[in-house]
């Protein structure tokens, strides 16, 4: 009855306009928190090392032992020398672009994975839902550290390709699981349903209705992923399982604890390319923090200028 | 003022804090209700009817609040009181029926359970906290083993009515519902309001209900208040509102309901969508889409003027006094 | 009573998946583990200690597949867990495990546990307390806290209270290693000592995803209606925020707390290997060191056991405090 009042135009059209009018405002509104943007810039900044080291070092092959050992730092040698005699900040540098193509790459693969397996399970249900839930349940709880650690050990203390296998291999699957809870909680709504019945295929329903109503879930799982893809690398390299050779903060923390850096007095050594894990963590995990406050506008923090009251 | 109202608000205004700047959702409401009267609120979604009933009951959240006016409830101002205050009177003497019984019952404690912890709030002894409960869940009908469910147990007219029963643990003055029955079909709803006013004839409370159901509640209440973008634009006893609306928006309501026995009728809806409250329209809010709107009507904004016995806010109805004083 | 079969059935399943990618992928694997292992222990051990050896890892060469399979399943079940081929060779991988165990369970189960609660506590009250100054200060510190990878928080430890002042706090090992191990009140309180570093990088680590989950739980727990509605009945703020609020914001946090066990594993490797802390981890690590594939196994089966127990735990626990869940299964 009541219908004839309110203007039903509005609801068909809600959801592409919706996902239309998210691009813009998306932007507009990362850039308006400020935890995004502390994100972002440490983020960019970590691109810019990796797309060119030799912007911030004169030094070109910085796992040379080129240098005395164990130099404090200096205006030369801004964090000092290992004890094998290579430039602590040029290592540091130069080691960003493996440190971040394990993160982009296994992250971008992760989310690949868990929004194909996620969002098919749930689409398609039936069996293969139960078969595919089956699987991501038991691979989210296989301790993922330990098999990466076996693996890694029989693969032959990997390479980056190892690394790169079995971090995707055990990240997808946390991810798959909110895909799918997100996919089933859409499969029964309005515009679907008239995809349907317009006689789509689903594979078109999927990608072009499905899809992109999830962007914001899809990018914050992203995100998760190439963190955890940034703290297990380094934690694999730091327990020696990487490559002892390459350029990598983990590896150089791998190296520093086995000169016994701490204890030796050259602490810089082991705390600079563990913040730099650190602050690149950080950042995709406030990114990821600001893209939380954006989806769920309940958890914005509450601006504290309220109506004032005036005596009636 | 007249002491024999249960409920007397005056000059209500609640503002919500925005990004933007405070928006306005209630404007400036006036409203009564006398002791066993059923009073029925009704208007469009976003009119501001549900936040006009929690801003009654005290029961808005950050960032709503209450910036003007009185809610007058048997000698005390509500709106003045503080919480310790408050929680004397919530339940005992003014309790709430919310829109959805699955979404308003705490779904991990039992319904016993909720009955007795605001029991206990309330200082009632064990004994008679037991009795109470099973004699409320009677009134309305339910099983008193239902005391040990949990609310996903019990079916969806059963949790309403257990909503109803929790309502009327103390036999408050005035019950305050919410569109309590949106969320059931047809004939469920037609049973529920028919039980309602049962209940509230033999136990002589008063009844505040929000609905945008307009010919559901009509049935059942005393006086009829139609809101509209946050001010009430009509109020008066039910008969005159329906069979006479002084305000075009009203009859723009009861236009849109064919009559079973009536002719066929062509069906009009009111065109146009009800205004951001942002940024209302200037004058009288309801111009862009009022069939006999008189050219002044974007220019100056109405007061509530008597229509016979009820009011509308509307410029047809400016009495002949006030006439040269509101003409261009 | 479905329901305790459903999870018992994921917990079997489970298992059997993490067995049986024990088994096979050395045999995927580039290399021959059992080469190595043949190597390594050629002048040490005897053929028939040789040929156990094999069998508890589950490769008799000449046997069908199958039936190796079957025997290594039956082996690891019932304990027969082989014999390390290690740095510690020769000593039963049980033995090993049993030494290391009570370590872990107390350092790290302990400190999770620690973590677990006192972040869940802070969430509640931050988001009960929404708009205060601790909501704004805390979730971007704690966002910042719980990207920290876990190593370099232990480094950090070590080198703020250990280095710098000069062994306040140890940052090795779990007691003195001159003294000898007793229920004594010196001796519990040595290794109390030497378990505040690594349980504090445990704690400082973890604590803050709890925070913000909860609170991120409790923000939409208290936008519900039946919160709402427990303001309405004039119920006290402290009873509100427990059976309402909290309660209702607690039950998916609790099986993200099982969920991130396999992820509070991993970073207990790291810190008992940055700790030199004996514990499953640094084994592990060990294990890994000298290629030895009966200890390796043996624990992988053991961390796998040890989620899945945790999981049935918090499942049941779910169970008892959400009545829908009862209902769903």
């Amino acid at each position: 009855m009541t219908a004839l009042l309110v203007d039903t135009s509005t609801a068909a059209t809600a959801q592409p306009d919706a996902v239309r009018r998210r691009g813009g405002g998306l932007l507009r509104a990362v850039l308006s928190s400020k935890k995004a943007v502390v994100g972002l810039v440490l983020f960019l900044v970590f691109c810019v090392f990796a797309i060119d080291p030799g912007l911030f070092t004169t030094v070109d092959r910085p796992n040379e032992l080129a240098f005395d050992p164990s130099l404090a730092p200096s205006s030369q040698h801004l964090l000092g020398t290992t004890a094998l005699g290579q430039d602590i900040w040029a290592q540091l540098v130069f080691s960003t672009r493996q440190s971040l193509v394990i993160a982009l790459v296994a992250g971008f693969f992760a989310t690949v994975l868990s929004v194909l397996v996620g969002v098919t399970a749930a689409y398609l249900g039936g069996i293969t839902d139960d078969v595919l839930s089956l699987i991501t349940n038991v691979f989210l709880v296989l301790p993922t550290f330990p098999l990466i650690i076996i693996l890694a050990t029989y693969a032959g203390k990997g390479t980056l390709l190892v690394v790169l296998i079995v971090l995707v291999v055990t990240g997808w699957s946390y991810g798959a699981n909110q895909m799918r809870a997100q996919t089933l909680s859409l499969r029964n709504r309005d515009f679907l349903e008239s995809a349907r019945v317009r006689g789509e295929r689903r594979s078109y329903i999927i990608v072009v209705e499905v899809l992109p109503t999830m962007t914001s879930l899809i990018v914050a799982n992203f995100l998760g992923a190439a963190l955890y893809s940034v703290l297990t690398a380094a934690g694999l390299q730091f327990l020696g399982l990487g490559d002892p050779n390459s350029s990598s903060w983990g590896t150089m923390l791998y190296w520093s604890q086995n000169q016994q850096a701490l204890q030796t007095g050259m602490p810089l050594w082991s705390i600079a390319p563990g913040l730099c894990v650190a602050l690149l963590g950080v950042s995709f995990a406030l990114i990821n923090y600001a893209f939380d406050e954006i989806s769920n506008p309940a958890l914005r923090p509450v601006r504290r200028r309220r109506a004032k009251r005036s005596r009636a | 003022m007249p002491s024999d109202r249960v409920l007397d608000v005056r000059g209500l205004t609640v503002e919500y804090g925005t990004d933007a700047g405070a928006v306005v959702a209630v404007d400036n409401v006036d409203l009564h209700v006398g002791p066993g009267e059923f009073v029925g609120v009704v208007g469009e979604s976003g009119c501001g009817k549900s936040t006009l009933l929690f801003a009654i009951a005290r029961l808005l959240s950050p960032p709503a609040a209450i910036t003007a006016g009185t809610v007058d409830f048997r000698g005390d101002n509500l709106a003045a009181m503080s919480e310790k205050e408050l929680n004397v009177l919530r339940w005992r003497d003014l309790s709430v029926v919310m829109q959805s019984a699955m979404n308003a019952l705490n779904p991990v404690k039992s319904i016993g359970a909720q009955f007795r912890d605001t029991l206990v709030a309330h200082g009632n002894a064990k004994a008679e906290i037991a009795n109470r409960s099973v004699e409320v869940l009677k009134l309305v009908g339910i099983d008193p083993i239902h005391l040990r469910s949990y609310p996903h147990q019990l079916s969806g007219g059963m949790r309403q009515r257990a909503m109803i029963a929790m309502a009327l643990l103390f036999t408050p003055e005035l019950v305050i519902m919410d569109e309590p029955t949106s969320a059931l079909d047809v004939v469920a709803q037609r049973s529920l309001m028919v039980q309602i006013k049962e209940l509230q004839e033999r136990l002589g409370f008063a009844v505040l209900f929000v609905t945008h159901d307009m010919s559901l509640v009509s049935h059942f209440s005393d006086r009829l208040v139609v809101m509209y973008a946050g001010q009430v634009v009509e109020s008066g006893p039910t008969r005159t509102v329906f069979d006479q609306p002084a305000h075009p928006y009203s009859r723009g309501l009861l236009d849109a309901f064919p009559s079973i026995r009536g002719p066929r009728l062509h069906l009009t809806g009111i065109p146009g969508r009800p205004p951001e409250l942002r940024n209302p329209p200037s004058g009288c809010r309801f111009h862009p889409r009022c069939p006999v709107e008189m050219g002044h009507c974007k220019a100056i904004a109405p007061d509530l003027y008597p229509v016979g016995t009820s009011h509308a806010r509307c410029l047809q109805h400016v009495p002949a006094a006030d006439t040269a004083a509101v003409m261009p | 009573m479905r329901f305790v079969v459903r999870r018992l059935g994921f917990f079997v399943l489970t298992l059997w998946a993490a067995l049986t990618l024990n088994f096979f992928i050395p045999r995927f694997m580039p290399g021959s583990p059992v080469q190595a292992l043949r190597v390594r222990t050629r002048n040490q051990l005897s053929p028939e200690k040789l040929q156990q050896l094999l069998t508890a890892f589950g490769f008799k060469p000449h046997q069908n597949v199958f039936f190796q399979y079957f025997d290594y399943l039956g082996n690891m079940v019932t304990g027969h867990w082989g014999i390390s081929i290690g740095a510690t060779l020769g000593e039963p991988v049980r033995t090993l495990i049993a030494q290391a165990l009570p370590w872990t369970i107390g350092l790290v189960g302990i400190a999770t546990i620690i973590g677990f609660v006192l972040g869940s506590l802070v969430g509640v009250v931050a988001g009960w307390k929404r708009g205060g100054k601790i909501d704004s200060l805390l979730p971007p510190v704690f966002v910042v806290t719980s990207a920290l990878p876990y190593f370099w928080v232990g480094l950090l430890l070590i080198l703020v209270f250990s280095v710098w002042t000069n062994g306040w706090l140890p940052s090795d090992f779990n007691y003195d290693p001159d003294l000898l191990p007793e229920f004594s009140g010196p001796f519990v309180a040595n290794v109390v000592r030497h378990g505040i570093l690594p349980a504090a990088t445990i704690v400082i680590t973890s604590v803050g995803g709890w925070v913000l989950t909860m609170r991120n739980n409790m923000i939409t727990t208290l936008a519900e209606d039946y919160v709402r509605m427990g303001r309405a009945k004039g119920l006290s703020n402290r009873r509100i925020m427990v059976d309402y609020a909290a309660r209702n914001a607690m039950l998916p946090n609790l099986s993200g707390f099982a969920m991130s066990l396999g992820f509070v594993i991993s970073g207990s490797i790291l810190v008992e290997y940055v700790f030199n802390y004996p514990g499953l981890g640094y084994l592990l690590y060990n294990a890994v060191q000298n290629t030895d594939y009966p200890l390796m196994q043996a624990l992988f089966m053991l961390f796998t056991v040890a989620v899945l127990v945790a999981l049935l735990i918090c499942d049941f626990a779910i169970a008892w405090l959400d009545p829908r869940s009862r209902a769903k299964a």
